[in-house]
């Protein structure tokens, strides 16, 4: 390439230093208008419009989310597919147990790889007639992590994400990274996409280890 | 299944799944071929969300035409006079600034789309552009990020810039030439007006092309529309490509 003259690296550098602000929780949910697509993917509608703090569940169902617990993603072999945060509900109905999976991205190639290993799971553990339904709405972000997961993924050597990106008027703006080496706050942007749809790559300034930054969206 | 297919509906599907469709696959053409190994996992990731929400639309749409055939025959098993995508998507690549002009038009393009559709009154196609949506701001960010440092630049890349600016810009006509299927979507409630559309979609590319300090071409209008399945040269071939190993061995699995 040719065009050298605004490399993002240093322009991330220069503009997400020191902002605080900036640098708060991701949401770049919608808030309001999501609840009325409950669409024909989730005919009950008994997903959970936002993401999950700490619930009650009854025993029935609590056993069905351990077992979940221990479905890891194929890429990210610290997180389960219920601290990525996209199992949307498992209960009950008249018919069976009806889980419901949502992907990350709509072009995740590990969609379908996490499909089958749920299924295995639950059929180890005597669950095989449950119904796995595929929820899109509300979309997944990367809000639905959860805290736990957060903690797995930094102590696996992956930045958790920080805030949303989706703003253009910040287009050259970055929240503060924090390397998940070092703790350092002295990062910067190698590539907006990385390895995996879920990730972008970053480099330690301090440490100069390069790491994955679990993407923001 | 059902007697009577919802047609105008159908065809709606087809092009906003065609469009994402065929410029997945232009984008995946990039793969080891980027000027940087940063730049080909980018281009690579756009592909993949692009072709992911293609599949999710064609899924949909193979329902609507109720014939028994799935996505994977919908891209694989169909003609260039049957896909329905806009022409700009299946221009060829050009250079890595001709690829970035053509990404900013239709990723503001899909990005103004997709914030209307996610309140559609068809759940289904709301939901698909809910999830989209999000996808797309991340892709507007790094296309136009890198149309600022590419029109901003050099004099040799804001020359490339401007040059693909200039031959890519008479086919953003169709992104807002309503017809009857628009029209008929718009009256439903499951699409938004493509002239309301418009005006934001030039706000946001203006915006763009301003800090890139390009020169918006004057409008020109190209009537023959991919969207009416009259397509350039350019997508039989890319469609050569892409169907190769379906027409060769028909139902081949891996």
């Amino acid at each position: 390439m040719t065009a050298t003259a605004r490399m993002p690296a240093e322009v991330d550098r220069a503009g997400g230093r020191g902002d605080p602000e900036r640098a708060a929780a991701c949401d770049s949910r919608e808030p309001a208008d999501i609840d009325h697509a409950v669409g024909r993917d989730n005919p009950t509608g008994r997903d959970n419009p936002t993401p999950p703090g700490e619930v009650t569940r009854d025993p029935r169902e609590q056993a069905v989310w351990s077992v979940l617990e221990s479905v890891m993603d194929p890429e990210i072999p610290v997180l389960s597919v219920v601290d990525l945060g996209i199992v949307r509900y498992a209960h009950w109905s008249s018919d069976g147990l009806h889980v419901g999976l949502t992907p990350t991205y709509s072009g995740c190639p590990a969609t379908d790889i996490i499909r089958r290993t749920v299924r295995e799971a639950l059929d180890s553990a005597g669950y095989s007639d449950a119904i796995l339904e595929e929820v899109l709405s509300p979309p997944w972000t990367s809000e639905w992590l959860t805290e736990n997961g957060r903690r797995r993924l930094e102590s696996f050597g992956i930045a958790p994400p920080a805030r949303t990106v989706a703003n253009p008027r910040h287009l050259f703006r970055a929240p503060v990274i924090r390397c998940p080496r070092c703790g350092s706050a002295e990062t910067e942007r190698v590539s907006e996409f990385g390895s995996t749809p879920c990730k972008a790559h970053y480099r330690c300034v301090s440490c100069l280890e390069p790491f994955d930054y679990f993407k923001c969206i | 299944m059902n007697a009577k297919v919802n047609e105008p509906l159908l065809r709606y599907v087809l092009r906003l799944g065609d469009t994402s469709l065929v410029l997945g696959q232009r984008l995946g053409e990039w793969i080891g071929h980027s000027p940087a190994l940063e730049e080909d996992l980018s281009l690579a990731n756009l592909s993949l969300d692009l072709i992911g929400q293609a599949r999710l639309l064609l899924s949909y749409a193979a329902e609507l035409e109720g014939k028994g055939h799935d996505e994977d025959a919908l891209a694989f098993l169909r003609d260039a006079p049957q896909f329905l995508n806009l022409t700009l998507a299946e221009q060829p690549n050009g250079d890595f600034a001709q690829t970035i002009v053509r990404q900013v038009l239709l990723d503001a393009w899909q990005l103004e789309l997709y914030e209307a559709l996610a309140t559609s009154k068809d759940t289904r196609l709301a939901a698909i552009a809910a999830k989209a949506v999000k996808e797309t701001r991340y892709h507007f960010r790094f296309s136009s990020g890198w149309l600022v440092r590419l029109g901003d630049g050099t004099e040799e890349s804001h020359r490339r810039a401007q040059n693909a600016l200039d031959g890519l810009w008479r086919f953003t006509d169709e992104l807002f030439a309503a017809d009857e299927v628009d029209e008929a979507q718009a009256a439903a409630g499951i699409a938004p007006k493509l002239a309301e559309l418009q005006p934001r979609w030039l706000a946001r590319v203006d915006e763009v092309l301003r800090e890139a300090t390009l020169q918006k071409p004057a409008s020109v209008r190209h009537p023959w529309y991919g969207k009416n399945g009259v397509h350039s040269e350019h997508l039989g071939h890319m469609l050569a490509e892409m169907q190769h190993v379906q027409r060769t061995y028909p139902g081949a699995q891996w």
